[in-house]
């Protein structure tokens, strides 16, 4: 198969073609199930894995090197860091009620809509930033390793 | 009581796969078995005859719901088990690049 | 509760496919089916939000594994110490089941829980919280420091990933096995 000895290259035309019309189609249903965490199933975690999961599909398609120029390495880790920061951030804002991790928003809004919960669609979408950009990034380094003296 | 002992047997496979394999792909895959295992138990305990899935709907009166608390366990339990098989599984090629082979009982020397 | 039964009969036939096979991508491919269906006996069981994520961090640890599997065959010799190992670990796994009839007949039988912090939970999850979804209100809500615990996790082990994959730089230009500091 072309694909193997030159692994930058990628696969075939039609997993080429493929990818182009689907992956965006799996990064919006990832961030469906992200910012729908407090009314249907799913949350930050699931959202997560499956945002990373776009991504990851980009890098099997197209190759290593063409797929890393749309979200290198650096970015990822960027936003991996800016997702932990942010949720230690909306849980040290609960002091300004008098705990940790209070929920601060006092008056909630109406139950059942997409604006509402107070502070959990936040941490939803701040954990999703770390686990998607974590996971990325542990697949880049482990595919990029090649076996260094011994073929 | 008889699903728990199904259970049970699914850990035990998992152990007995660590405890006699010596591949160490196989070590990982009998971590995971073990993994899956013990986060079914959990549900099992959980689990109340036809009740329904914890999440309430807008004009409807939801009486007799599944205990919600042991779900929340598990679902941080299968990230973290995710993290650790990533862990181990890059340990691994690195020491199948060290030492050339991925039989545990020629691994045995520690340096440094 | 009988596709129950059967869910868990296909899964211990699948692992101990997985365990007892010689070729390494074979055995990747049973666990795979064991994954997938644990994510149905989820969704059986009523728990929706388990079913997502066991289903596609299932797929994110296949594309891992397989990854790390470099060689497809295992040599396993069979010797005589090899026999007296596999019979010492199934003895241990018979003491085991006999062991554990006496907690198991003490827990509350199977469909009936002590729902006693969950009551609380279930009652006052909508008013105090908002969230129409219960177990995110626990998460995040209610036991938040434990979501803090695991965004912990996740990260030592991002980062112990990294830095076990790394490739230090040659510092002698002579030899090849000075990387390992």
């Amino acid at each position: 198969m072309k694909g193997t000895d030159r692994p930058e290259q990628g696969m075939t035309l039609i997993v080429k073609t493929i990818t182009r019309l689907t992956v965006g189609l799996i990064m919006l249903f990832g961030i469906y199930i992200v910012l729908h965490g407090h009314l249907s199933p799913g949350g930050g975690f699931a959202g997560g894995v499956i945002i990373a999961l776009s991504f990851i599909h980009l890098v099997l398609a197209f190759g290593r090197d063409r797929a890393l120029k749309i979200f290198s390495q650096s970015m990822a880790s960027l936003f991996e860091s800016l997702g932990a920061l942010l949720f230690i951030l909306i849980a040290v804002a609960g002091y300004v009620g008098g705990y940790f991790f209070l929920n601060v928003f006092a008056h909630k809004g109406h139950p059942f809509r997409l604006f509402s919960a107070g502070i959990i669609p936040l941490c939803n979408i701040a954990i999703c930033l770390k686990v998607g950009a974590g996971l990325f990034a542990v697949f880049v380094v482990m595919v990029a390793f090649r076996l260094g003296a011994r073929e | 009581m008889a699903i728990y002992l199904l259970c049970l047997i699914l850990f035990l496979v998992g152990v007995y796969c660590i405890l006699v394999k010596r591949n160490l792909i196989k070590i990982i895959i009998g971590l995971g078995i073990m993994e899956y295992a013990i986060n079914l138990f959990f549900i099992l305990v959980g689990y109340k005859m036809k009740g329904r899935a914890p999440i309430l709907a807008e004009d409807q009166v939801i009486k007799n719901m599944v205990d919600p608390l042991p779900q929340a366990l598990v679902l941080t339990s299968i990230v973290i088990g995710l993290a650790v098989t990533a862990l181990i599984a890059s340990m691994a090629i690195r020491l199948y690049e060290k030492y050339g082979t991925a039989d545990i009982s020629q691994i045995r020397r520690l340096k440094g | 509760m009988l596709e129950l039964y059967i869910l868990l009969i296909f899964m211990i036939a699948g692992a101990i496919i997985a365990v007892e096979i010689g070729d390494l991508l074979s055995a990747i491919v049973a666990v795979g089916a064991v994954g997938l269906a644990l994510s149905v006996a989820f969704l059986i069981l009523k728990a929706p939000d388990l079913a997502i994520t066991q289903l596609v961090v299932e797929i994110l640890c296949l594309i891992i594994l397989i990854r790390a599997t470099i060689t497809r065959d295992t040599l396993e010799p069979n010797g005589r110490q090899a026999i007296v190992v596999a019979v010492a670990a199934l003895a241990f796994m018979a003491l085991f089941i006999f062991f554990a009839f006496a907690p198991l007949n003490e827990m509350p039988p199977f469909g009936a829980p002590a729902m006693r912090v969950s009551g609380t939970y279930l009652a006052n999850g909508l008013r105090q919280t908002g969230a129409a979804n219960i177990v995110s209100s626990i998460i995040l809500d209610y036991r938040g420091y434990d979501t803090l615990g695991e965004a912990t996790i996740l990260f030592t082990a991002v980062i112990g990933v990294l830095a076990v994959m790394r490739r230090v730089g040659k510092k002698r230009q002579d030899t090849q096995e000075g990387e390992e500091p």
